[in-house]
């Protein structure tokens, strides 16, 4: 298995789509001759030519384009830079593209891909930061997933591809120069949804997905420390969600906790909690979300970092479920 | 000559006796029904999608915008499923699911109304770009009102089709409101082809009132669209006999518009033409009861159709 980082991986299964789905386009800002800011579209425009390009800086242009060309038969895979830039576009992802099919009755499609990547790294301001998926998670219509490995980079966004509805892929910028892992390619479509336990565990159930399972992972190793065990379930595909997955995990530990870098007040984690209360499943202690909180986003690092959830404050959070 | 006259003057007439018929439907029974909700009527436009469609080809793509009902027609939808649909019935062009302002027949190569004024111009240029790999000689056109042309998305289409030479055809219907505003008010320059210059492209302000000058440019612009010369404006200059909505109190009116308006809309005019030329003005009427006829009977039918089934409300939500 080749050994990729997860940009490596994300470019590695580009190049796999257009090679197997000649109807597949890949265009977006800086995405063609540049390859991208982040280089994960690198060597598509040398490779593929017209089918990979660069494009004005028109957020409504491209996601609008990439409906009217998927319901054309095209499969579009866009990129919109940062998460933060959709919004100046958010009226082809919500009023189009999420429409398209239910209106028409299945008569028309819009199998378009859009890749976004989102997040705090260290400086960036607060129109470089949000973390939007609960505003794409409120629109029925519109499939969402976040992968944090290489190895799910890969196959959600081959997945993505392959889906006939809409598909917001949200990368995260942190992870892309990240560690090189195995990465098997060239493998079967795998089916939308699932969720992975990242580690097991008897004590308590923490839900988390993005740039925040490594964190979560971290907190972990630490609360072994304490004779607290942690079992993390990461779940890259958000809608669909895999309910019956977190719901049979909290069954077995009594105890949850959904961590997310974005900010508790709407965000997905109270629909976490939410399934979970639903459920039924009888818990030991009120079930927790840590997140960021509700504040705009300081450009400054050491201002940043003091509202982003890091593994300590996961550890102390969960420690303070767990102990009471 | 005179026969296809006569031809648009038919198509010309069965828009607006679907519109009258959809009014009398819409405000008829003060219980609400059959057609409820918001309704945008194209009454003295209908020359311009009975021009532009007549030239269209079967392949090509086709976005309208809300005030879409004659597009929709004129691009050979039957009426029937489009009463349908605005009464909710599981036989409407969409099942019930789309209504007046979301008219979608794909198979009559209309890809759809749209509530959002300007959103129809980038998914146009999609279905322009998808053409260039798909080996079809597509062009797409892209209608819209003389308001939508401040609504940014119309703004990247235009740079966006003129940068890649798309085949789009950009047909800006100028009633002169911007919903209950005059356009004029709300622009510093009101020749809205002119803008056409700025993205490189050519503009043309036309009589929009004149099914034939809509056909002669939009048959030049889908030609020059067709052989790789890329995107064009048209600025049709037209007026609507009716208010933004059904409902619209029209306060916005000056004394006398309307009587004005009247006498160059477009059948009134196309029929003083037809008779100037000899035409029998009994031939001219038969065409006008023809289309009441047709439209008469298609709502009835509708009416006569079941309701959408709510149980088939969550379908087609996902693949």
């Amino acid at each position: 298995m080749p050994e990729m980082t997860y940009g490596e991986a994300v470019n590695a299964a580009l190049h796999r789509l257009m090679e197997e789905l000649p109807e597949t386009l890949v265009y977006g800002e800086d995405v063609g001759v540049p390859g991208g800011v982040f280089g994960v579209t690198r060597g598509l425009r040398k490779q593929y030519g017209e089918r990979a390009f660069d494009t004005p800086i028109s957020e409504s242009a491209i996601l609008g384009s990439a409906v009217g060309a998927a319901m054309f038969g095209r499969r579009p895979i866009v990129e919109i830079m940062w998460a933060d830039f959709s919004l100046v576009a958010l009226d082809q992802i919500v009023n189009q593209a999420a429409n398209v099919r239910y209106v028409s009755g299945g008569r028309l499609t819009a199998p378009l891909t859009i890749r976004t990547q989102q997040g705090n790294a260290p400086g960036a301001c607060a129109q470089h930061s949000q973390c939007l998926e609960a505003l794409f998670l409120h629109v029925p219509g519109l499939r969402v997933c976040m992968p944090s490995t290489p190895q799910d980079a890969y196959d959600l966004l081959v997945t993505a591809v392959h889906c006939d509805d809409p598909v917001l892929v949200i990368e995260n910028r942190t992870l892309y120069f990240g560690r090189k892992e195995p990465v098997e390619t060239g493998g079967p479509v795998r089916p939308m949804g699932g969720a992975r336990t990242r580690r097991e565990g008897s004590d308590v159930t923490i839900v988390t997905w993005g740039a925040m399972t490594q964190r979560v992972l971290e907190a972990a190793g630490a609360l072994a420390g304490d004779g607290i065990e942690a079992e993390v379930l990461e779940t890259p595909w958000l809608n669909p969600f895999d309910t019956g997955a977190v719901v049979a995990s909290v069954a077995r530990t009594g105890r949850l906790a959904v961590v997310h870098e974005a900010n508790v007040t709407g965000g997905f984690g109270a629909e976490v909690v939410a399934r979970v209360a639903g459920a039924g499943v009888p818990l030991l202690a009120p079930p927790i979300r840590i997140g960021t909180p509700d504040v705009r986003m300081p450009a400054a690092p050491v201002l940043a970092q003091s509202l982003v959830p890091d593994a300590a404050r996961i550890t102390g959070d969960v420690r303070g479920l767990v102990k009471g | 000559m005179s026969e296809r006259r006569l031809a648009d003057l038919l198509a010309m007439w069965r828009i607006r006796a679907f519109e009258e018929k959809v009014r009398d439907l819409r405000t008829g029974d003060p219980a609400g029904g059959p057609i409820v909700g918001s309704v945008h009527l194209c009454v003295g436009q209908e020359a311009i999608p009975v021009g532009a469609c007549d030239v269209l080809e079967p392949e090509d793509a086709l976005f309208a915008t809300y005030r879409g009902h004659g597009w929709a027609l004129a691009r050979g939808v039957p009426a029937e499923p489009l009463f349908a649909e605005l009464m909710g019935r599981a036989s409407g062009v969409n099942g019930g699911r789309g209504g007046s302002a979301y008219f979608t027949a794909a198979e009559y190569g209309f890809h759809g109304e749209n509530s959002i004024v300007g959103a129809g111009a980038p998914i146009a240029c999609g279905a322009a770009l998808a053409g260039r790999h798909d080996g079809s000689n597509r062009v797409a056109v892209s209608v819209f009102g003389d308001g939508a042309m401040n609504q940014g998305a119309v703004h990247e289409a235009m740079n966006f089709a003129a940068a890649f030479s798309l085949p789009v055809v950009f047909v800006c219907e100028n009633n002169r409101y911007s919903e209950l505003t005059p356009i004029a008010d709300m622009v510093r320059s009101p020749r809205l082809a002119d803008r056409a210059a700025a993205y490189g492209m050519p503009g043309h302000r036309i009589d929009g009132n004149d099914a034939e000058a809509v056909r002669f440019h939009v048959r030049d612009a889908l030609e020059v669209a067709r052989e790789g010369g890329g995107p064009t404006l048209l600025e049709c200059m037209t007026e609507r006999l009716v208010g933004h909505y059904i409902g619209d109190a029209e306060t916005y009116r000056q004394p006398g518009e309307l009587e004005r308006i009247r006498r160059r809309e477009p059948i009134a005019r196309l029929r003083a033409g037809l008779l100037a030329d000899g035409v029998p003005e009994r031939e001219i009427d038969a065409v006008e009861r023809r289309a009441r006829t047709e439209m008469d009977a298609a709502a009835e039918a509708a009416r006569q159709a079941p309701l959408a089934d709510p149980a088939t409300a969550m379908e087609h939500l996902y693949a």
